[in-house]
């Protein structure tokens, strides 16, 4: 069992007093913190390896570019991948998403066709896609979310009816930013696949959470984003299976992605190069790669294990605060560390607000998943979400401060 | 708490909790609507202006306490007043929020002064304002606060 207050230690950002109290950072759903070795690996790159990756004969250009190379290979091995050429460096998500969206949808998607998403998508993982059926004269369809406020979860038995053979592609979030969720992601990857249809999955909120492993998922496209799982921001990736991949038009044009160019035209390199057109963003990279080792090091189970003990503590806790609305998973669903709820007597902006002055960083709004906010009658919720760092006593000082914010405005 | 108490003054915990000219309102012959898209938050104002001056007011609309409370009372401010009279009002509401200085012959609105620390909620304070001058722009694209 890994000893998480020492854990925490490693996290220089938490060593500090906000508004004259120890941060307590429940945030982690938007952005986490940074351990000291991932600190130390961007500092450690800048400060002896920087330089151009591919193309360079240099020692220096050498290193960066073993060690740009070392982090995919990483990666794979992170997600369980067949191949390291399956790992395209983005972004992050979004452009993960944005990526598939694009170049994917704009060979394979034609009029008629449909792409499945359900409706607790993130707006990153939504709009690309009306897009993208917009250009292609395709159509939408969403997998419903039903229940009451802490029995939510997706419609599985509308799942036969929606899967048509016009569906070319299943996109889904693995774990929801909002929901606090973890979707069966691998039953509904092979129910996609009976009826043909490509699945892309949403990692976001749950790689560095649990164990993913692609192949076990049977996924065809997965996409996350580094700042969500200890490693630097600006810094994502794409999974996609080879064969899919070479077939792809390129997304983006130019540099370190060309096999051959002529004035009038060029020819691609295969995945995942083609994919990565421009200096890419090594640094982080190869960052982000010290991150998967740091995860590892702790162990994902013990993470999940972790999380969801966090968020039944969560559950538990606010359960007797006074107006409260909890959103959750229906009793029996696995649900992560991320816990959304609405308070009668306080808006969440005010929520947010007041628990920052107690030294307790919070989110409130939409969560960008405004059509599932709207369908569940709410206009924003707070929320909190655990990550590696956080204890039960982050948690008892988050519900002493929500306890005295429901009386300061339910007593005026 | 000292800076939560000057956030949430009284006055806006009462106007939150009891808003006034709250509601759609029949007669009017302007409206607009604001949206403060990272949040959420959102306003309607409905007014009927009567020659060039507002006869009646009210307001719709859901968030949180800082911006219900400031819609509540602008409408309770710009009642009877020329759209003239009211950029002035919203100029000097807008100086409150923004510096935390008080002009001496600002009445209610000066509650708004602890807003000033909190930047983030500035955008909150002036959503119904921003709605009210473009109902009496004759504008009614939604505005976004930001
Ligand atoms: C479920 C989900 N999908 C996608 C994203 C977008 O991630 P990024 O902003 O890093 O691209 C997020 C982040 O908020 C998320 O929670």
């Amino acid at each position: 069992m890994p000893d998480w207050n020492q854990i925490r230690l490693d996290f220089p950002t938490l060593r500090q007093e906000v508004n004259g109290k120890p941060l307590v950072y429940l945030d982690s759903g938007a952005t986490s913190q940074k351990p000291q070795v991932v600190l130390d690996s961007l500092a450690r790159f800048y400060l002896k390896d920087n330089a151009n990756v591919h193309r360079g004969i240099h020692a220096l250009s050498m290193r960066a570019t073993d060690a740009f190379e070392g982090a995919r290979a990483r990666t794979a091995r992170f997600i369980n991948a067949a191949d390291s050429a399956e790992i395209v460096f983005t972004r992050g998500t979004t452009e993960s998403v944005n990526l598939v969206a694009s170049s994917w949808c704009s060979a394979n998607l034609r009029k008629g066709d449909v792409v499945l998403l359900t409706e607790m998508e993130h707006h990153s993982n939504l709009v690309p896609w009306q897009q993208a059926a917009a250009r292609a004269g395709a159509t939408l369809r969403y997998v419903p979310v039903v229940g009451a406020d802490a029995e939510l979860g997706l419609d599985l038995e509308a799942l036969d009816r929606l899967l048509t053979p016009e569906v070319k592609l299943f996109a889904f979030t693995h774990s929801s930013n909002t929901l606090g969720i973890i979707n069966p992601a691998a039953e509904l990857c092979a129910r996609a696949r009976k009826v043909g249809s490509l699945t892309l999955i949403d990692a976001a909120q749950s790689i560095g959470h649990l164990p993913v492993d692609v192949q076990a998922l049977g996924c065809d496209f997965l996409a996350f984003s580094g700042h969500k799982m200890l490693g630097p921001t600006g810094i994502g990736v794409l999974y996609g299976r080879k064969a899919l991949l070479d077939a792809m038009p390129p997304y983006q044009t130019g540099g370190g992605m060309i096999s051959s160019v002529d004035f009038f035209e060029s020819r691609w390199k295969p995945s995942p190069e083609r994919f990565e057109a421009g200096t890419p963003n090594v640094a982080d990279a190869v960052s982000l790669a010290v991150a998967m080792d740091y995860l590892d090091g702790i162990g994902r189970e013990a993470i999940e294990a972790h999380d969801r003990e966090l968020g039944a503590y969560m559950m538990e806790s606010l359960a007797d605060v006074s107006g409260i609305r909890i959103l959750g998973p229906r009793a029996g669903m696995p649900r992560s560390g991320l816990v959304s709820f609405a308070l009668a007597d306080a808006h969440a902006h005010d929520v947010v607000t007041f628990a920052d002055q107690d030294g307790i960083a919070l989110r409130g709004g939409h969560h960008c998943n405004q059509p599932m906010m709207r369908k569940l009658g709410l206009a924003s919720t707070s929320r909190a979400s655990c990550y590696v760092y956080n204890t039960r006593e982050d948690i008892d000082r988050m519900v002493a401060s929500l306890r005295r914010i429901v009386k300061f405005f339910s007593g005026a | 708490m000292s800076d939560l108490t000057d956030l949430y003054q009284q006055v806006i915990l009462d106007h939150n909790k009891r808003p006034r000219n709250r509601g759609k309102l029949p007669t009017a012959n302007r409206v607009a609507h604001g949206d403060n898209p990272t949040c959420g938050d959102q306003c309607s104002v409905y007014l009927r202006l009567d020659g060039d001056r507002v006869a009646e007011i009210s307001f719709d609309g859901s968030g949180c306490a800082i911006s219900q409370a400031s819609a509540s009372l602008m409408t309770t401010q710009v009642k009877g007043k020329t759209p003239a009279e009211i950029e002035a009002l919203f100029k000097n509401f807008h100086h409150i929020v923004t510096t935390g200085e008080m002009p001496e012959d600002i009445s209610d609105i000066a509650a708004f002064a602890g807003v000033h620390t909190f930047p983030a909620r500035i955008k909150c304070a002036t959503l119904g304002w921003h709605a009210a001058l473009n109902a009496l722009k004759g504008d009614p694209t939604t505005v976004k606060t930001e």
